[in-house]
């Protein structure tokens, strides 16, 4: 059994009265990525959005349940939400780079996390871009504004900037559904390559994605998790009934 | 009628209207300006009034309208904006926000008379101001405050909750987030409702009759000690503004040249106004500009 980074336990979602999310237990490995599948409202991206207690800023939302990292239980009333969502970064469906100039998109958490030798800022940012494949293409504009940016570069410049706090854990969104196929295939590409550090989770309407870019992939229906497995197995072999149906197309 | 016609016809409504607007407002301003600005001059701008005489001008009053702003500005931007940011960011959604809400809706139709009258009897009476400029920044900023909370609420709220997310992700504390992502991108329109509330500042004259007072005491611009009591820079004493000169040389002015001092008045006022407006504009701009990078 390899490592593991993260596990939840009877993990429930609550929007007012509605339960979005019911008593998931599940289990990331490191340097694995998971995908979550299923169809619209079914609660993947609600679920996702619990990991890192981003629902905290929703209101009327309530989490219940316990999340494990590093031996704490990330839902206990005491944690420190700040520190915590250092050790996780996160990418959403709509590229949302500040409204700052390339540099900073990436210097702005490290600096604020205390790092303040120019040089080593440099570092960060050079070393950030380069692993998400955007250094060549934006190293003489690093002053110009990230709003400048394709769309494509956009979303590659968030996932830089979600390394900078350098995370364990990356929860992505649906961070390709906006992108255009070329973009999409360098996200794709991005993922298999942060896969050899960090444990990523990501939620993705394409099926065809899920099956290229994960290990083990999550069948969500309602806010149960139908099923968990191997990706190969979900999708050529699956235990359940409605995950053969919605992998088949024939709703969802 | 076909969807073309209509679609013309409402197109050239729309067309007048603003072209109605845009005359109205170019007709008064022109009327003003050709009335008031053959009698600008540095001497009119610089010198004091004549009550019986020709010739006086308004210095003391331009003098005193701009410090008012400055005062009441100071008092309000931080007030409302921490208020704002309060209100849209911390405020939690029940029963006594959406009071506060109401509160500050009420707030802002108030007529200025009666928020003058307030001032005379809280800030004036009770606080024992008397006639100050300190009792008319106070009577305005109670004027002003529903608007700049208003405005910093609405800025603040329409930026994407995307971004809020985006810096808490990166364990940002919530406080760092709202200073460093959130209310630079909000500043243009929080720049914007602080110019509205300063023009209102700046042409205000009902609610500063009782509280700033209708007289200007003998002033030495040579004393820049804000605790003499001759100092212009003084906050106690009391201080007829442009906006209030011009309504009380209109109603029982003695000189000659009455009309034609109201009439220059009031275009240094609206002159003021416009060059206020613009300059805080591109100051707004250019900051916005250095904040987001931007070209």
């Amino acid at each position: 059994m390899s490592e593991m980074a993260m596990y939840t336990k009877d993990l429930s979602v609550y929007y007012g009265e509605k339960q979005a999310i019911k008593k998931v237990s599940m289990d990331f490995a490191a340097r694995e990525v998971i995908a979550l599948i299923g169809p619209s409202g079914c609660g993947k991206s609600t679920f996702l959005r619990s990991l890192n207690r981003m629902n905290d800023v929703i209101a009327g939302a309530r989490v219940e349940g316990e999340i494990w990292i590093n031996g704490r239980n990330i839902n206990a009333p005491d944690t420190d939400v700040v520190r915590l969502r250092q050790n996780i970064g996160m990418v959403w469906q709509k590229p949302n780079p500040f409204h700052k100039s390339i540099y900073e998109n990436i210097a702005f958490g490290p600096r604020y996390h205390g790092i303040r030798d120019k040089r080593k800022l440099d570092e960060i940012v050079e070393s950030c871009l380069r692993k998400t494949a955007l250094w060549d293409e934006v190293k003489d504009r690093l002053k110009g504004s990230a709003l400048a940016l394709s769309g494509g570069q956009q979303q590659r410049l968030c996932i830089a900037r979600s390394l900078t706090v350098q995370p364990s854990i990356l929860l992505m969104d649906e961070p390709a559904s906006a992108l255009d196929p070329v973009s999409t295939a360098k996200i794709e590409e991005l993922i298999a390559e942060l896969k050899k550090e960090y444990c990523i989770v990501i939620v993705t309407h394409n099926m065809y994605q899920a099956a290229r870019v994960s290990d083990k992939t999550g069948f969500f229906l309602m806010g149960d998790l139908v099923e968990y497995d191997d990706t190969q197995k979900i999708f050529t072999n699956p235990s359940q009934r409605s995950t053969d149906d919605y992998i088949s197309g024939r709703f969802g | 009628m076909s969807a073309k016609t209509a679609d013309r016809i409402a197109l050239s409504v729309i067309i007048a209207v603003a072209g109605i607007i845009m005359l109205v407002l170019a007709a008064l301003l022109g009327y003003l300006l050709y009335r008031g600005l053959s009698h600008v001059s540095w001497h009119f701008l610089t010198s004091v009034p004549q009550p019986f005489r020709k010739g006086g001008g308004i210095g003391p009053q331009l003098f005193n309208s701009l410090f008012l702003l400055v005062l009441t500005m100071i008092i309000t931007i931080p007030l409302g904006i921490g208020a704002g940011i309060y209100m849209s960011e911390y405020a939690k959604p029940n029963r006594l926000t959406n009071f506060i809400r109401l509160v500050v809706e009420v707030l802002s139709s108030f007529p200025s008379i009666v928020v003058g009258l307030f001032g005379l009897l809280v800030f004036v009476n009770l606080f024992h101001l008397k006639y100050s400029l300190a009792a008319g920044a106070l009577a305005l900023t109670v004027f002003n405050l529903p608007l700049m909370v208003r405005v910093t609420e609405q800025a603040l709220r329409s930026v994407p909750q995307s971004q809020k997310e985006a810096g808490l992700a990166l364990g940002l504390s919530r406080w760092k987030t709202i200073r460093s992502i959130m209310l630079p991108m909000a500043f243009p329109a929080i720049m914007t409702g602080t110019i509205l509330a300063a023009g209102r500042v700046f042409g205000e004259a009902a609610a500063l009759l009782f509280t700033a007072g209708m007289t200007t005491p003998r002033l030495d611009f040579t004393d820049w000690n804000p605790f003499h009591s001759t100092s212009p820079l003084n906050p106690f004493r009391p201080a007829e503004t442009l906006a209030v000169h011009i309504w009380k040389i209109n109603a029982e002015g003695r000189a000659p040249d009455a009309p034609e001092i109201a009439a220059g008045a009031s275009a240094v006022l609206i002159i003021i106004v416009l060059l206020f407006n613009f300059g805080a504009r591109a100051l707004g701009r250019a900051i916005y500009r250095k904040f987001t990078a931007t070209k």
